[in-house]
């Protein structure tokens, strides 16, 4: 009979309709800028750099290696390396980036950073909301934008933090191994160059 | 005299060129690139007479982005997060194609979890784009909206899974050269598995709205006739060339990846017409769910990536390898050549949906302006794919 196809699509349409006010399956819509999805843990959207400690510039677990800055397939971080060496995490000293941007409107949130990096510098962020008013500059990510402390990323991403904790602990605690047996094996090779105290994080 | 004759012979001589003058009683219209059922920036040359199309010319690169040269001038694992963007909708079966072709080219082992998870997401994702595709459809027929977002609801529950796993709900980026990117938690399987049992209520209330609806079948039924003769020629495949009777499907085919292990049918058309690639859709969406339950009882424990397998300096040996799967949209493959160097020699795709777009003339002419709307839905092109 004509016109029984459109019937059933107007009965599938009145159901849904009428089952969204008691269904909560079937209500599915959030009003988003008050209301909230719960992000999932492993949610990426944009990668910020790791410190430890309470001084954003100090802690700053990158080296400045430019792995990142050559594996990002859009090419879109820019580092320059320091002169000069510093204290890292472990005590050990090393470069830190005089200039690290990122910038977000080439950022295409893939992650290779994060898995390229040999020093768990770099991490995924969850914050999603990055529109800006100007164009240019403020889509720009300075190296004082982009820093976040280690209790952010524990609070962000718990699982891997503790991953990531652990695997540095266990670092942290094997160099000071090798220091303490270092002495022993060869006397005059020893005074390493490690001044400042060990900033471990966990 | 002379003159009259050849102004009559130069009127009835049939047009030629598809310049935008009008010639004869022909019209021709251009459609698109803003159309709002053409999916995307696709432009249509229509000559029409009357309402009659008799002559159709596909314009596209609208949306071209290089993406093989790109290809070749990242490395090979730089490359992965832009196959996301070819098919926008099937990420992970993007990704699979490619990995797929660098584990041949390299002669990477990927462990027995890695594959079922492999199995479980591309499934996943022929769920999601044969349920969107036909509330496109649905939406181009004049059904405006409502079964698009019914198909968009379901669609989004498997979004959510894609987004918990990995961390995006469309450019996943999730699979790697010899192993997937995160371990599924039994959390997320089991949750998935709660999800893929609800799908088939979807998938009823859909086939039940198509199957016996008259302005469906009027619209549909003897529409874009393909024969089987023509799609094979012109290298048609997926659900389009199953519609028109060709048992084809590289999953049987190739057996690649454990699809072997898998008890799942191939759904064939009789008449290749709309109608039918519309239900090669809804009768594939029932065997993915079958292939999905078959992998949820089957996961094994264990590693889902290949520890040998360098992250970067990834330099497979001199050679070349050509990976190709049964995307939803049809064969895709990824050929690529090495010269033992950090970057692909020559990377190129093989789309399905750009392939399966180049008869769209052949099966519009004859018919309506009204039905190239439907027949093109049928096709189911993502112009990021058609243009990459």
């Amino acid at each position: 009979m004509i016109g029984t196809g459109i019937l059933k699509g107007m009965a599938v349409t009145a159901r849904n309709f009428v089952g969204s006010y008691f269904d909560k399956e079937r209500l599915i819509t959030v009003q988003y800028p008050e209301e909230r999805n719960p992000l999932p843990e492993n949610y990426r959207n944009f990668p910020f750099l790791v410190y430890d400690g309470d001084d954003p510039q100090a802690g700053l677990r990158c080296v400045a290696c430019k792995i990142c800055e050559k594996e990002c397939p859009p090419q879109c971080i820019y580092i320059v390396k320091s002169e000069d060496k510093k204290p890292d995490y472990m005590g050990k000293p090393q470069f830190y980036p005089k200039i690290f941007d990122i910038d977000v409107s080439v950022c295409m949130s893939c992650q290779i950073c994060v898995e390229v990096c040999p020093f768990e510098a770099i991490k995924m962020d969850k914050e999603f909301e990055l529109s800006r008013r100007e164009r240019f500059d403020a889509l720009l990510m300075r190296k004082d934008d982009l820093a976040k402390s280690n209790d952010y990323y524990r609070r962000i991403s718990p699982t891997d933090a503790a991953q990531v904790d652990a695997k540095l602990a266990a670092a942290a605690e094997a160099a000071a191994k090798r220091k303490a047996a270092a002495p022993a094996a060869s006397k005059p090779a020893t005074p390493a160059a490690s001044p400042a105290p060990t900033r471990a994080s966990s | 005299m002379s003159a009259t004759v050849e102004t009559l012979e130069a009127m009835e001589r049939p047009p030629v060129s598809m310049g935008s003058r009008l010639e004869g009683e022909l019209l021709e219209v251009s459609m698109g690139p803003q159309h709002p059922s053409t999916h995307g920036v696709f432009r249509m040359n229509v000559a029409l007479e009357g309402e009659v199309v008799r002559k159709l010319k596909p314009v596209f690169g609208y949306l071209h982005r290089n993406h093989e040269k790109i290809g070749e001038n990242v490395s090979y694992l730089g490359s992965m997060p832009y196959t996301d963007r070819l098919d926008y909708f099937c990420s992970m079966t993007n990704n699979w194609a490619y990995a797929l072709s660098v584990e041949k080219l390299a002669g990477i082992e990927v462990p027995e979890r890695a594959e079922y998870l492999r199995v479980i997401l591309a499934e996943l994702t022929r769920l999601q784009n044969h349920a969107s595709l036909l509330g496109f459809l649905l939406n181009d027929m004049g059904a405006w909206g409502t079964p698009l977002m019914y198909a968009f609801r379901e669609r989004e529950k498997i979004l959510d899974l894609f987004e918990s796993l990995s961390g995006s709900r469309m450019m996943c980026d999730y699979m790697r050269f010899g192993g997937c990117r995160v371990d599924a938690s039994r959390e997320w399987l089991a949750y998935a598995k709660k999800i893929v049992d609800r799908f088939p209520r979807f998938v009823d209330e859909l086939e039940q709205l198509i199957v016996g609806n008259e302005v469906v079948i009027a619209r549909t039924q003897n529409v874009g006739n393909v024969s089987p003769e023509l799609a094979v020629s012109a290298g048609i495949t997926g659900p389009m060339l199953r519609a028109c009777g060709v048992n084809y499907d590289v999953r049987k085919v190739d057996g690649y990846g454990f699809y072997p292990r898998f008890k799942f049918r191939i759904p064939l058309g009789e008449h290749g017409d709309t109608y039918d690639r519309l239900m090669m859709r809804v009768l594939e969406m029932g065997e993915s769910v079958g292939i999905l339950k078959q992998a949820f009882e089957q996961i094994p424990a264990g590693p889902i990536i290949n520890p040998k397998v360098k992250i970067r300096a990834f330099r497979p040996p001199v050679g070349e390898a050509y990976g190709r799967i049964e995307a939803p949209k049809g064969e895709l493959g990824f050929y690529l050549i090495s010269d033992g160097g950090t970057n692909p020699y020559r990377y190129r795709v093989r789309p399905p949906s750009f392939i399966n777009l180049t008869i769209l003339e052949d099966m519009c002419l004859g018919h309506t302006v009204a039905d190239v709307m439907v027949i093109l839905g049928s096709i189911d092109i993502v112009m990021g794919e058609v243009d990459r």
